[in-house]
């Protein structure tokens, strides 16, 4: 019965949306974004180029096919020309052409991707560990280590039969409780893996996703551009069990300074824990031992 | 008793047990056929069930129906239930029936192993379906089975795996069949290049099947050691890989899209002749256009993969060579277009059919060639746009052109013609409700929703809800498509031996419905 209550007024909100009434959800939200560093932009520009050719080869095939639908029906007394059965002149040419389109779009896409792989000259790393089901970021060689769950309201809120309104939640299940920090203008190293199944670590406003595997360590780079400092959301990407929808990714991307500032707070607040940590990390240890031995 | 029975059996001069011995103990591959093609529409009614359930938990933000366990149990059986038990063995049912005849073969080559592959699928889903009651429930790692998540499948696990097994053998007795009876059974005149394009392409798919489906039962088989027999193929704490096995599954699983789609192709190219009245164009460039395919579907395999951290080299490498795919494919729908330039058409429910196909197809080819491009992957990867992507080239795709197939050949299997208006009926809504159900979540997936999530975040909820309601309308429509079937196995008007106006192709030279047993002595084929 409350489900029911729910669903009209959720048919109810989606009725004034399409009415034009105010509404919370966005309906111009109808492609990638842009976002906000060099390879996601440069990725949109890959996609909206190979996007236009489609279009472009689109209007052609559909156009042709249409008029032959129009132009060529029985009920329009069209009479069949069975000797227009093959043409070797017009199938080399449908078969070359495709070829000059397919080297103009594949040069830029391999100038980017060339330029996503070369991680180097990076300036900070980030460790980033997937678990089920949530995050784990470590600053290396800055002794910063922190996890990064759902946010409380999101996880009450999503649980099944809750009774409460997701719309209500400020970034419904995009929150989480310790964001990853990082500094706009400059190139993050993220080093990927993780301790149990396959995760993949996305923020679509940072253009990359890649995956987390346990046994295994990727790596990918992320630069957000110097004048937009901002928090940027994301979620796992890969399938990776029961609350594989309820682990997302958020960075907050703050200017040098405060980033400097944030991480020397981090790092104090840290040491002072440093007895509980100790602790913490023989537990971390002995968890995973235990893990190891499960999965054998 | 027992000379009644022969005098009977005598009296229809074709020799087959009544009632249910003959359809347990038949041979014959028209019987074989609407077996497999009965299994195959209860399948997609039951896979169907489960993207019912999939899109009424998505019809708004939060969860309201099931647990995301389940959830993800649902998404897995849709797929293999789809995959293995939908569309595969109904093209496997169309090549039953219809290979035989379009080359003047009296029956398939290996009659037993024919019935023998069809049961062996039968009870592969039973084993399959059955692991919904088992403790743990059903699969929920996704149809793709990747480790180390597959593993933490419960008592369905060893189910599963030996379902795949079941599948597998049957899949591969199937296309053994295939190219035997292709290969010696030809009437005689009946060249390879003079076969229907549909026998063609099933060919070419009995090809990919024996190539590709012992890969799957072995990456299956070391995932069964892994779990039990302490091996660590896939396990990185014994040395193992996880990623090895995503290079076995795709190695697998691209030709494995190909092989659901290539049938396609055979069955639109014949329909778009049949409706033109005007012969296929170009017929050997679409001879090589679909071997060429079939070879480029086991180099493309990683394209997969893009976000598990390949070399730079075998990025580009995937790159290019899925691209490369878009040349014959591209040939394929202009030498279509070309079938239809200067044609006579007119538009009966399989014509329908066959030019959505041609249309909706070549969207889901155009998003494709976008995922194709691998920078660019590692955003649309494992979102929504992908999941419109191959819905694009698997419903409006590969199911458009089974269901093009029934229109087309249903008057020569049952005899009768079934309910034009209401199959030009069931076109539109199909067609109108597809594209409601999946042309929203190319936005979605761009918009940055991802795939397999039982939930999500607030600002996908528009999208997400027109996208239910085309699931419903969809679901709710394929009920005629049941409806106009039965109505025409149990009567109708009398179909003509030629059905359509002008077809080519020997199986229209024999009676509607077809007689259990044709071309006992062979045409002569000029």
């Amino acid at each position: 019965m409350a489900n029911l209550k729910k669903m009209l007024a959720a048919s109810g909100g989606a009725i004034a949306a399409v009415a034009g009434l105010p509404a919370r959800a966005d309906w111009s939200l109808l492609n990638m974004p842009e976002g906000v560093s060099e390879l996601s932009q440069e990725i949109y520009g890959l996609h909206m180029m190979v996007l236009w050719v489609c279009v472009v080869i689109a209007v052609f095939t559909f156009g042709a096919m249409i008029y032959a639908m129009v132009k060529f029906r029985k009920s329009k007394g069209a009479v069949a020309d069975t000797s227009m059965v093959h043409s070797t002149r017009m199938e080399i040419a449908w078969t070359i052409v495709p070829v000059f389109i397919l080297i103009g779009m594949a040069i830029p896409s391999v100038e980017t991707l060339i330029k996503i792989e070369d991680t180097s000259g990076s300036e900070l790393t980030v460790k980033v560990t997937g678990y089920q089901w949530f995050w784990q970021y470590e600053y290396l060689d800055k002794g910063v280590s922190f996890y990064s769950r759902l946010a409380q309201t999101s996880n009450e809120t999503r649980q099944l039969g809750s009774g409460k309104d997701p719309n209500a939640v400020d970034n419904y299940l995009l929150d989480v409780d310790n964001p990853l920090v990082v500094p706009t203008g400059t190139k993050v190293r993220i080093l990927l893996t993780a301790n149990d199944v396959i995760h993949a670590w996305w923020v679509p406003d940072l253009g990359m996703k890649r995956d987390a595997i346990p046994g295994f360590i990727n790596e990918m780079w992320i630069s957000v551009d110097e004048d937009k400092p901002g928090t940027y959301r994301g979620q796992c990407a890969e399938l990776c069990g029961r609350d594989h929808g309820f682990m997302p990714v958020v960075v907050v991307a703050k200017p040098k300074a405060e980033f400097e500032a944030w991480l020397a707070g981090r790092q104090a607040a840290q040491q002072a824990a440093a007895g509980t940590a100790t602790t913490a990390a023989v537990d971390t240890l002995a968890g995973q031992a235990v893990t190891l031995a499960k999965a054998e | 008793m027992a000379q009644h029975e022969h005098a009977a059996e005598h009296a229809d001069h074709d020799g087959k047990p009544q009632g249910i011995r003959r359809w347990l103990t038949t041979t014959n591959h028209k019987d074989i056929g609407t077996m497999y093609l009965v299994f195959s529409l209860a399948m997609f009614l039951i896979g169907g069930l489960f993207a019912m359930v999939i899109r009424a938990e998505l019809f708004q933000p939060g969860l309201q129906f099931v647990d995301p366990g389940f959830f993800n149990q649902m998404t897995t059986m849709h797929a293999l239930v789809m995959v293995f038990g939908a569309v595969m063995p109904a093209t496997v049912g169309l090549a039953n029936w219809m290979i035989p005849m379009q080359i003047g073969a009296p029956d398939m080559a290996l009659p037993r192993m024919n019935l023998f592959s069809f049961w062996l699928l039968f009870f592969a889903f039973m084993l399959l379906l059955s692991t919904l009651f088992l403790p743990g429930g059903a699969p929920a790692s996704g149809w793709t089975l990747y480790p180390p998540l597959v593993l933490q499948t419960g008592d369905a696990f060893p189910v599963a795996v030996f379902a795949v097994h079941l599948m597998g053998a049957s899949s591969i007795m199937g296309s053994i069949n295939v190219i035997v009876t292709i290969m010696n059974m030809r009437a005689p005149g009946m060249s390879l290049l003079k076969m229907p394009l549909f026998s063609w392409s099933w060919l070419i798919t009995a090809y990919l099947l024996i190539g590709v489906m012992p890969v799957l039962a072995g990456g299956v088989t070391m995932l069964l050691t892994d779990h039990f027999f302490a091996t660590s193929f896939f396990n990185p704490a014994g040395g193992g890989d996880p990623v090895l096995f995503q290079h076995v599954f795709w190695f697998f699983g691209h030709p494995e899209v190909y092989i659901m789609i290539l049938p396609a192709f055979g069955i639109v190219s014949e329909i778009l002749q049949t409706f033109s009245r005007k012969p296929i164009f170009g017929y050997e460039t679409m001879v090589y256009a679909i071997a060429s395919i079939g070879f480029l579907s086991f180099i493309v395999w990683a394209h997969h993969m893009f976000t598990v951290g390949m070399p730079l080299a075998g990025q580009m490498f995937f790159t290019l060579s899925t691209m490369l795919i878009a040349i014959p494919t591209g040939v394929k729908v202009f030498n279509w277009t070309a079938t239809m330039w200067r044609g006579s058409i007119s538009f009966e429910p399989p014509m329908l059919f066959a030019i959505a196909f041609l249309f909706l197809f070549t969207i889901g080819g155009f998003s494709g060639l976008m995922l194709a491009i691998a920078p660019a992957d590692f955003q649309y990867h494992d979102t929504y746009f992908v999941v419109a992507h191959f819905h694009y080239v698997l419903v409006p795709g590969a199911v458009f052109a089974i269901m093009a197939a029934v229109y087309y050949w249903l008057p020569k299997w049952t005899g009768h013609m079934y309910d034009m208006k209401l199959a030009t009926f069931h076109f539109w809504m199909s067609t109108i409700f597809v594209n409601v159900l999946f042309f929203p979540q190319h936005f979605l997936g761009l918009a940055g929703m991802p795939r397999r999530i039982p939930d999500y975040a607030t600002q996908f909820a528009d999208w997400n809800m027109v996208s239910s309601i085309g699931a419903f309308g969809f679901g709710l429509s394929q009920l005629l498509f049941v409806y106009i079937i039965v109505k025409a196995a149990r009567g109708g008007e009398k179909a003509t031996a030629q059905v359509w106006d002008q077809p080519t192709g020997l199986e229209w030279t024999v009676p509607s419905p077809a007689p259990y047993h044709t071309f006992d002595t062979a045409p002569e084929v000029k």
